[in-house]
């Protein structure tokens, strides 16, 4: 399809940083090629900007391949944007018509407070993956030969599709409780399907359910919402899936 | 005497890492937690060597840019991990993947350190498949491989397109373990800005907090540098728009050599550009070329109607088609390595048959249509039905491509609009990978004691070019299975030292430093933006110092680099303030230093007169147009001391190869 150029309307959020209040803001954009991305109709915004003396909008981005899971917004009151199956960089001009009027929101959840504009802090990820979401098996050139544990191919593929979460927070910010609880559903499942993850498989589940409480993050009332937002596709499944794991866990004996 | 010393081991090539491990100093676990390690990035290298030095003991800081070390740029890498496993009985061994990698580097690798690289790589594997890295299997379920560029094995390992990913998660698994425990301390949004040194050693570094703007101290025993590479020196290459070579340059300035700078890998297979507000390009796995078979129309007028768009693609007879690669190299085919195939698009786009509507008509066709209907006949049998309709084959034959390469697909069909499973992928080469960087001894250690350098941010282990699925195999047997050793071999010499104080006046000069440059460049009020200048810095490097060089185009681009560089500083327009989370400030910082590289690389380019791996001169070819090289002037590692900004002041130190176990040749893969 041959490119052509669009001139949109965006109605952008701005805060200066996390103690002060944010507002929308409106700017015209001319001539957007039908070919951007997103992100490159945000870095021509920007320059305007800039040319402007104006300071540019702050937005996290950092592959534009759709696998860091660096970048985020709420588009059009949709996490990533109109299309499913697409991280934000992915997302491309031809979906928007001329005239448009886009508005461009930072993902809105208490445990992700704002940095500034449309960039969140999302470290509780990672203090949750901190506090059970690996193996316990240290660096050393005399683990057991690769195959020496043949793992069946359809739980080594599930185990893949666990895994491909790119923990960008589609899942919180779509969520009416605010809940990560495909995010850690994903992490424990696939280790859950894993002869590798089976030895802590308790105190994993355990563990980072605790640290995903403490953070503040709702809890999962099955709308579903996550999945169908979720970038990557992970399933509802791997939500049902903890839950088996962490009922299990509280059931098997104290240690 | 040269002022780099190798420190190759002596002894048969396939003793020297075992011996010279066995006769390293050690540091006892008592010991350990006395000693202060920083490490710079978290990607591969990074990551893996903060979880790694963690598990050991000692104390380690570890730094990335991004909101959390899972986002380095290694989670992009998409097709595999290069192991000597010899899973598939196809003849692999540790001895062939060290021949390959030097053979594929052109033969301007250190020969100890491709060794050492090929011994350790099945302990990757087995590493990674112990922290639960979900690897593709056979039904049998053991693991999957498959074929890369250079090679006529199978020993890639993968998952899906997705490797980087799912190798990078594993070595941040490990690593959150270690911060969970308290044996990492973590600082994401956090940019190094500079390296300490107190007499002569590595002792710490500045580091800019992003989001307050605060510079902070932070001092260790040793530095672990492991910040990538920097292709991004030519604005639009497959890395992340944060890739900077910023770190390592830093440390350059402060006295380690930088080496190689000329050798930059093309990727043959990348989306095309489309247009002047592009922001990067997208790789399309060399894994590919698997099944994908590279082709541009053999007419020129046939090349013309599908730039038109009056034909498809579809619609050119096969005796139409001229599949360059396997007429050129038969032995190799489709699977030649990436400098070969790029240069080979090249030639036939600068031909006149390219088949992309852009500026440049630079692009070639990547079909997929007789893998198609090959393992659809395949996967019909399989299902018992040995007389398949050409339908049944269609349906089962894209089925088994979407398992195989369905994210690869599923990104080209977004950014293209164009579905790859009914008409050929349009690709071309895009800057993808630098084999340069900064010198390192056998032992990873830069000519700065104290300081080591890991994964792509080091010179080491390519040569003048790397074959697929090695950039993972290189950064992992960095982190987990070198440096661990080499560091703490250096380290056994700090036990008695105590702990680091920040409150010196070498902490403070570098600081003062920073934070007067920061101001410097805040306060210009110029008049164009740093994508402006930044842009223009990579068309003179993709026009002179790009796939062919020459002595006119690279003599002008120093100049013109020169010239661009005082520009910059001069009228660059920086707004907002050092106190805030600044991303320009950020960008404006990194393209100073891509400017002074950027002029070192075309200064290199200009003294290796010869043609090697991913640096083509245009004067240094053969009849064919096959690279050649000038092992009696040029075997050696160009390695530069800075002396100021403008990098025509930088003094070259040369480091001579010598190769004992294999023996030097003409590159072949005809």
């Amino acid at each position: 399809m041959a490119a052509k150029s669009i001139n949109i309307t965006l109605k952008i959020w701005r805060q200066k940083n996390a103690n002060t209040k944010g507002a929308l803001e409106t700017y015209s954009l001319n001539e957007v090629s039908t070919d951007s991305s997103f992100l490159e109709m945000l870095d021509q915004l920007n320059e305007q900007l800039i040319n402007e003396r104006k300071e540019p909008i702050a937005f996290d981005h950092d592959c534009r391949e759709g696998i860091c899971g660096m970048c985020s917004l709420y588009i059009n009151g949709r996490a990533h944007g109109p299309e499913t199956g697409t991280t934000t960089c992915q997302l491309h001009m031809r979906m928007f018509s001329d005239g448009d009027t886009i508005y461009v929101e930072p993902w809105r959840s208490r445990a992700f407070p704002i940095v500034k504009d449309l960039v969140v802090d999302r470290s509780a990820f990672d203090r949750i993956q901190q506090a059970g979401g690996f193996v316990s098996v240290n660096t050393s050139g005399n683990t057991m030969d690769a195959n020496s544990l043949p793992i069946p191919k359809d739980d080594a593929d599930k185990a893949f599709e666990a895994a491909a979460c790119i923990g960008c927070g589609a899942c919180v910010a779509s969520c009416k409780n605010g809940s990560a609880m495909l995010f850690v559903g994903a992490k424990v499942s696939q280790y859950a399907l894993l002869p590798q993850g089976k030895v802590e498989a308790r105190d994993r589940v355990l563990n980072m359910v605790r640290q995903m409480d403490e953070e503040g993050f709702g809890n999962c009332t099955n709308t579903g919402a996550c999945e169908v937002e979720c970038p990557k596709g992970i399933s509802l499944e791997n939500i049902a899936r903890m839950n088996r794991e962490f009922l299990k866990a509280g059931l098997s004996s104290e240690k | 005497m040269s002022v780099l010393d190798s420190k190759i081991p002596t002894g048969p090539i396939a003793e020297k890492w075992t011996n010279h491990k066995n006769h390293m100093n050690l540091v006892a676990p008592n010991n350990r937690p006395k000693i202060d390690v920083i490490v710079v990035g978290t990607g591969l290298a990074g990551a893996s060597a903060a979880a790694s030095l963690g598990e050991m003991g000692y104390n380690v800081k570890a730094f990335c840019f991004q909101d959390s070390p899972r986002r380095a740029h290694s989670i992009a890498a998409q097709g595999g991990i290069n192991a000597a496993k010899n899973y598939q009985n196809d003849g692999d061994s540790v001895y062939r993947l060290f021949y390959d990698t030097i053979k594929g580097g052109d033969y301007r690798a250190r020969e100890a350190n491709v060794h050492r690289l090929a011994e350790v790589s099945g302990n990757i594997i087995d590493q990674c498949v112990a922290q639960g890295v979900p690897f593709a299997r056979e039904y049998g379920g053991l693991l999957d491989n498959r074929s890369f560029g250079g090679t006529q094995v199978q020993r890639t390992f993968y998952a899906a397109g997705q490797t980087g990913q799912q190798l990078l998660l594993g070595a941040y698994s490990a690593l959150s373990r270690q911060i969970g425990l308290g044996r990492v301390k973590m600082y994401h949004r956090h940019e190094m800005m500079d390296l300490v040194k107190i007499d002569g050693k590595a002792r710490g570094i500045i580091a800019r907090n992003l989001v307050t703007g605060e510079i902070e101290k932070h001092a260790a025993h040793a530095v672990v540098i492991a910040s990538g590479g920097y292709g991004n020196v030519y604005f639009l290459s497959t890395n992340a728009m944060g890739s900077n070579v910023s770190a390592a340059w830093k440390v350059h300035k402060r006295g380690a050599m930088f080496a190689n700078p000329c050798y930059v890998q093309i990727h043959p297979t990348c989306v095309p550009v489309h247009g002047t507000n592009q922001s990067k390009l997208t790789l399309m796995s060399e894994s590919l070329r698997n099944s994908g078979r590279i082709w541009v129309p053999k007419k020129k007028e046939d090349a013309e109607a599908i730039r038109a768009g009056q034909l498809k693609p579809t619609q050119i007879a096969e005796e139409d088609r001229d599949y360059y690669l396997e007429r050129r190299y038969p032995a190799f085919g489709n699977l030649v390595p990436r400098d070969v195939a790029s240069r080979a698009a090249k030639e036939r786009c600068d031909a006149g048959h390219g088949i992309e509507a852009n500026d440049t008509n630079e692009g070639v066709y990547l079909d997929f249509a007789t893998e198609i209907l090959s393992k659809g006949r395949q996967s019909a049998y399989a299902l018992g039905d040995h007389n398949p309709t050409e339908e049944k084959m269609q349906e089962l034959g894209k089925k088994w491509i979407e398992e195989k390469y369905g994210n690869l697909f599923q990104m080209y069909q977004k950014i293209t609009d164009e579905n790859p499973y009914e008409t050929p992928m349009k690709i071309y080469p895009a800057v993808h990978y630098t084999m340069g960087g900064v010198w390192v001894d056998y032992n990873l250690q830069s000519t700065i004691p104290g300081c080591f350098v890991t994964g792509e941010a080091n010179f080491s282990d390519h040569g003048a070019n790397r074959l697929g699925a090695s950039a993972l195999m290189q950064g992992l047997a960095d982190g987990y299975f070198v440096l661990p050793y080499t560091i703490s071999d250096y380290l056994s010499n700090e036990i008695r030292t105590g702990k680091i104080s920040t409150e010196s006046p070498e902490f403070d000069e570098a600081a003062e430093s920073v934070k007067a440059s920061i101001k410097k460049i805040l306060s210009n009020n110029g008049t164009h933006t740093v994508d402006h200048f930044h842009k223009r810095l990579g068309l003179i490097m993709w026009n002179k110092v790009g796939m062919g060089r020459n002595e006119k185009g690279l003599k002008e681009a120093i100049e013109e680099i020169g010239l661009l560089r005082e520009e910059f500083h001069n009228d660059v327009f920086v707004p907002g303030t050092a106190e805030e989370l600044n991303q320009e400030l950020e960008k404006a910082l990194r393209v100073a230093d891509l400017i002074e590289l950027g002029q070192l690389m075309a200064i290199d380019a200009l003294q290796r007169k010869e043609s090697c791996g991913g640096h083509f001169r245009d004067e240094y070819q053969d009849a064919e147009g096959e690279t050649l090289r000038d092992d009696e002037h040029f075997k050696f590692v160009a390695a530069w001391e800075y002396n100021g900004s403008d990098s025509t002041k930088s003094t070259l130190h040369k480091e001579d190869l010598k190769y004992e176990f294999i023996k030097i040749a003409a590159r072949n893969y005809k």
